[in-house]
């Protein structure tokens, strides 16, 4: 076998060990879907009243919850993006605890693999978070006008900022020094959609703010898939937010294989 | 991967290592022949695991060459990775995964292919007495099953060099033998096995040949018996009421050195019921009576104090007040 044949093996050893331990646990799985889902529910039912009849102009449709809900899918999707990458975050970081690496680095393995099984691992985690909340929003009447393709291109859109903040989460979870750490410093991912299109158009924010919103890479994927899935302009965003998504991946993967190559093996007692 | 026949298996020269301004390890000169025990001896903090871990290729050294199988292990350090296996102290299994998926794991990694694979994972649940367990979870195993699934795992590719990290230490007596057996099956399959321990008596059940670490530095180096030539032999201490009956008996027990403080008797035996019963029918005989008896065989405190001036404690509280300055 050649060495990227060995490499692709690795790889694929690592993704099965860590959909192992999510089948195991599915505690995690469960918890990262529960956020975005609690959301959904909350700014429909709560908010959705008062902020639909907000909305207007700008393509935008008019008026009741519904059209809130029809609005805000969009962004609770990017919700449930960034909160699965917090879980990547966790794994990797509690793993690193766990003696089993320092094995791992005792033998002829891919460098790389322990890293690519955690992150494939989550990718697919995230995508059967998005497969529920989608159905959660589904059931509470979200009727996108979507057709199979852009279905396709909107899963492709989220999968691949998915895969970028994942990388992030990882390198955020070899950088942490404690599991505890580990699970906090990437929650400014869960507030950034806050700050973007997801929840309310961005013109309706203060001058500073409407800024940040509307450059942040947040907005653009919000606006590629409310695009693809409800009806709307999609070229300039779709383009940043694949650019957003290559530059953060890319990033994130030197910087985590730069901690994981350099990290000090765990203290001897 | 093989190691050429005429390569020691492993090897260092001038070693170096510290952390920081603690030096771990002193210009380290080893050298191991292919399929035998070296036994690296020493009391905690005299630099063995940092030996295992520079060795197996998970922290670099300071200064100073050292070869596995003849490959340098900074310069190719994959070559060696491919050749070694390693079970330290602290359990190196995945927690989440069941005795066989942690093998599995381990022969997938080693790219052994299914069949193959299956048969081996077999082979060495069976050796380990883990077949069935092998489908529990492990939270569900004891101390001394860790530690052979811990080893089992580190046999599945094969390993030319096996390093040992305090393989014993935390297990009971019995699992305890039980591991010694195991790494006696391995010599007799023709492994090189790099042993670390603080137990003399381990050492010197499992090795061919015996260094003694102390703070970084090797302070002797032999085959156990050699190494026990140099150490005073064992003693049996006996308790006296009084001065007189200490005098009596140092009178009937030649070679015996008595402290007429301690009111203590110190004679020289090496720990056989006979030697015991030897020395009790003397006393009986003259009927000196004795209030406490115990039995000292040499262990790694004497081999220290033979070979460095001080005890092990010694060198621990040393190390402890060098940290405290610092």
């Amino acid at each position: 076998m050649t060495s990227v044949t060995f490499t692709a093996a690795d790889s694929a050893t690592m993704l099965r060990r860590n959909l192992k331990h999510q089948l195991r646990y599915p505690s995690l799985t469960l918890m990262l879907a529960g956020l975005p889902i609690v959301f959904l529910l909350l700014f429909v039912y709560v908010f959705g009243g008062q902020l639909g009849s907000g909305l207007g102009g700008n393509g935008a449709p008019h008026g009741d919850r519904s059209a809130y809900l029809t609005y805000v899918v969009p962004g609770i999707l990017i919700v449930t993006v960034a909160s699965a990458a917090l879980g990547t975050a966790i794994s990797v970081a509690s793993d690193m605890t766990e003696g089993i690496i320092d094995r791992f680095r005792t033998m002829a393995i891919t460098r790389a693999a322990v890293l690519t099984g955690h992150v494939v691992g989550s990718l697919l985690q995230t995508l059967v978070v998005l497969v529920l909340v989608t159905a959660v929003a589904l059931a509470l009447g979200f009727r996108p006008t979507a057709n199979a393709l852009e279905w396709l291109a909107a899963a492709g859109v989220l999968l691949l900022f998915a895969f970028a903040l994942i990388w992030l989460s990882a390198a955020l979870g070899l950088a942490a020094k404690s599991v505890e750490t580990a699970s906090n410093t990437p929650m400014f991912l869960t507030l950034l959609p806050f700050l973007s299109s997801g929840f309310v158009p961005t013109d309706t924010m203060p001058a500073g703010l409407r800024q940040f919103a509307a450059y942040q890479p947040f907005t653009p994927v919000t606006q590629t898939v409310r695009g693809l899935l409800a009806g709307g302009p999609v070229g300039t965003h779709a383009a940043a937010a694949v650019a957003w998504s290559l530059g953060i991946t890319l990033a994130s993967y030197l910087w985590a294989l730069h901690l994981y190559n350099h990290r000090r093996a765990a203290d001897p007692k | 991967m093989t190691i050429s026949p005429t390569a020691p298996a492993v090897s260092t020269r001038a070693l170096r290592k510290s952390f920081g301004e603690h030096v771990v390890l002193d210009d380290v000169d080893l050298t191991v022949a292919q399929g035998t025990v070296f036994s690296l001896l020493g009391p905690n903090g005299a630099g063995k695991t940092t030996m295992v871990r520079i060795l197996s290729t998970l922290i670099p050294a300071d200064a100073g060459e050292c070869r596995v199988g003849g490959h340098d292990v900074a310069a190719d350090p994959d070559a060696v990775r491919a050749l070694i296996g390693v079970t330290g102290q602290f359990s190196a299994v995945d927690n989440f995964l069941t005795g066989a998926e942690n093998l599995r794991l381990m022969a997938d990694l080693r790219h052994l292919g299914r069949d193959a694979g299956r048969r081996r994972i077999a082979e060495l649940l069976e050796r380990f007495d883990l077949t069935d367990a092998a489908s529990k979870p492990l939270p569900t195993y004891s101390g001394g099953m860790r530690r052979r699934l811990d080893l089992a795992m580190t046999l599945v590719g094969n390993p030319a060099v096996i390093f040992l990290d305090e393989p014993t230490t935390g297990l009971d007596p019995r699992s305890r033998r039980t591991m010694w057996q195991i790494i006696r099956e391995l010599v007799h399959d023709g492994v090189t096995i790099f042993l670390t321990t603080q137990y003399l008596e381990e050492a010197d059940q499992l090795a061919d040949r015996i260094a003694v670490l102390d703070q970084g530095r090797i302070v002797a180096e032999g085959t156990p018996a050699e190494l026990k030539r140099r150490i005073p032999g064992g003693h049996i201490q006996l308790q006296f009421a009084g001065p007189h009956a200490l005098s009596a008996a140092a009178g009937l027990l030649p070679g015996a050195s008595p402290d007429s403080d301690q009111l203590t008797l110190q004679v020289p035996a090496d720990g056989s019921v006979a030697s015991l019963r030897r020395v009790l029918d003397e006393l009986d005989h003259a009927c000196v009576d004795v209030e406490q008896l115990s039995i000292h065989t040499p262990d790694l405190d004497d081999v220290f104090f033979a070979v460095t001036g001080h005890t092990t404690t010694g060198s621990t509280v040393r190390q402890e007040e060098e940290a405290l300055q610092r």
